[in-house]
């Protein structure tokens, strides 16, 4: 799968609080979550954030709680993919269960409102603006096939149960 | 090959010898959900198809991130919890029954050498009695619903040794705040931990439930606080590490000259000794939380307040870890030592630490918590300041409003 977008860069140790705050998520109404995505880190998110857009941001994105709100609140809004340096991991096993595309990569030299175009398959991010490429880590295989199927439900709606191939 | 504790629990639950690194699939012991996670996870749970869930024995729901319900919403979220766990036949713990990781250890949920998943970051605090508990979100905790399993990549592990004796007047969370400081909010991140040591043997169990609960707060997937000495009200094996185990990193620290320690907005590992940080004005002071909620944590602050008032421009808010322990420290007289310095007791619940309600503070407020995270806007207002801090500092400086080092406090008591 490609995705294109632009790219909106954030620093390191996003938390999930500033994500989506504690007292929004109480709530099964996904576009409520996303009204509020990023609220205390940047008022302006939700009106530079255009549909297939792509999340950039430094190390640890997403520490903090198990909310998997998080990650369904950015994808609600509209983001395509999160590229980040290093994850913390209930966010990264979050995203990839509710079909958050997502890639770590450890070097990169994305700045805001560069043009990126991301091959999901091969992990290979290719910056349209500065003709730079990089490569993203691997995932597990289990990872790989809980992404393919289309998140996790799909997953196990389709296998009935885990399969390490 | 020696093994670690988590290389050990995983073995056993996966059914085959395992060691770092490896992934694998497990069989769950106990599973958790709270008022946060749960409506989520019935919603994930029945887009699998699931119609009976694998094990109701096993299956746990509390409702106390947002309880009792401050407004209709959640309230008819907590309902759907509850028509749920009455058709499935799971346990729920009710509003003001407690906060879900004191439930799950109170009432006997998770046992040591037990490999249990809960859909809240905080479940490591179950590592304190040797238990490997990892924090999991909505759509993962579904799927043990249905299927009994997960998988797993087995962490490496880091070992943290504390040599030396705690000063009188700083504890469990000076303890663990200085290690979070020291290896960063990042610093475990897949992970597990493994922290042992004479400062550790001494501990109380209320306190290794404090160390082992912050072990998220650097990025751990599972912190194990050694259960030597460790007495619980029946009869269990200790389990320890092979001495041939191989660690990812050693940490040796000697603790016997920490002074209390305290994190400053807006990270738990920015971390200062007290005394770079003693005379910040605070407005309220909140004593509660799955880390420091508990009757031991109740004592610290009696111990401080006993007979004098709080300062009047303080709101001293206090909220039991569970109604056991409230009820206990009615029993004991501590209830009444802190009402009448002047503390508010809230219902027992995650509410103020997770700025769901109660406690909300105001534009450019400081506040001193006895929790876990000072992340900006965790209390319900980006614009306050949350210092995290020991029951005990929280106590002296609810006294001083303003942080206040508790063990001062002490030593003058002593002449």
């Amino acid at each position: 799968m490609i995705l294109e977008g632009t790219a909106h860069v954030y620093g390191d140790n996003i938390d999930t609080d500033r994500i989506i705050a504690g007292k929004y998520t109480k709530t099964l109404n996904m576009q409520e979550l996303a009204d509020h995505v990023f609220e205390d880190l940047d008022p302006d998110f939700r009106v530079k954030l255009k549909n297939g857009d792509i999340l950039v941001a430094g190390n640890n994105f997403g520490c903090g709680s198990s909310r998997e709100q998080a990650p369904l609140a950015l994808k609600k809004a509209g983001v395509s993919i999160v590229i980040a340096r290093s994850f913390a991991r209930i966010f990264y096993r979050n995203a990839i269960n509710i079909g958050l595309p997502i890639l770590e990569i450890n070097d990169h030299t994305i700045s805001d409102k560069d043009q990126l175009k991301v091959n999901l398959s091969t992990g290979v991010v290719e910056n349209l603006t500065t003709s730079e490429g990089y490569h993203g880590s691997e995932m597990p295989l289990v990872m790989i096939d809980i992404i393919n199927d289309g998140g996790l439900v799909k997953y196990l709606k389709k296998r009935g149960t885990y399969q390490l191939t | 090959m020696g093994q670690t504790l988590v290389e050990k629990i995983i073995s056993t639950h996966a059914s085959k010898v395992t060691y770092q690194n490896e992934i694998t699939i497990v069989d769950v012991d106990a599973v958790m959900a709270s008022d946060t996670t749960a409506p989520l996870t019935i919603k994930s749970f029945e887009e699998m198809g699931g119609s009976q869930v694998w094990d109701p024995s096993k299956v746990i729901f509390v409702i106390d991130h947002a309880a009792p319900a401050p407004n209709e919403r959640i309230a008819n979220l907590h309902s759907l919890m509850r028509d749920f766990a009455r058709n499935q036949g799971i346990k729920l713990y009710d509003v003001g029954s407690g906060i879900c990781h004191q439930l799950m250890v109170e009432n006997g949920h998770v046992k040591p050498g037990q490999l249990v998943l809960g859909a809240d970051s905080h479940t490591c605090t179950y590592g304190a009695l040797g238990a490997f508990a990892t924090g999991v979100g909505s759509t993962d905790l579904a799927a043990v619903l249905l299927t009994g399993k997960t998988w797993i990549k087995v962490p490496p592990t880091i070992k943290i040794q504390l040599n030396g004796t705690l000063q009188p007047g700083v504890s469990a969370k000076d303890l663990i705040l200085f290690i979070v400081g020291h290896l960063g909010i990042d610093g475990a991140t897949y992970k597990a931990v493994e922290f042992t040591g004479e400062a550790i043997e001494a501990l109380s169990f209320d306190s290794r439930l404090t160390i082992a609960n912050m072990a998220i707060e650097m990025g751990a997937k599972a912190g194990f606080v050694d259960t030597v000495g460790l007495e619980l009200p029946y009869e269990f094996n200790h389990i320890h590490p092979d001495e041939d185990a191989i660690y990812e990193t050693v940490y040796t620290f000697d603790v016997s000259k920490l002074e209390p320690q305290v994190s400053i907005p807006h990270s738990p590992d920015n971390v200062k000794p007290i005394s770079e940080v003693e005379g910040k004005v605070i407005q309220q002071a909140f004593l509660g939380s799955c880390t420091n909620g508990r009757l031991e944590d109740l004592h610290e602050a009696a111990k401080i307040l006993e007979g004098k008032t709080i300062h009047p421009e303080v709101r001293f808010m206090v909220a039991a870890a569970s109604n056991e322990v409230y009820l206990r420290a009615l029993q004991d007289g501590t209830a009444e030592t802190l009402v009448r310095a002047g503390a508010t007791f809230l219902p027992s619940g995650c509410g103020p630490c997770v700025g769901t309600h109660l406690g909300v503070p105001g534009n450019d407020e400081g506040i001193i918590s006895s929790t876990n995270r000072n992340f900006r806007g965790r209390m319900g207002n980006r614009n306050s300041n949350v210092y995290l801090g020991s029951p005990a500092t929280v106590a002296a400086s609810a006294l001083f409003g303003k942080i206040t080092n508790p063990t001062k406090l002490l030593k003058e008591e002593v002449k």
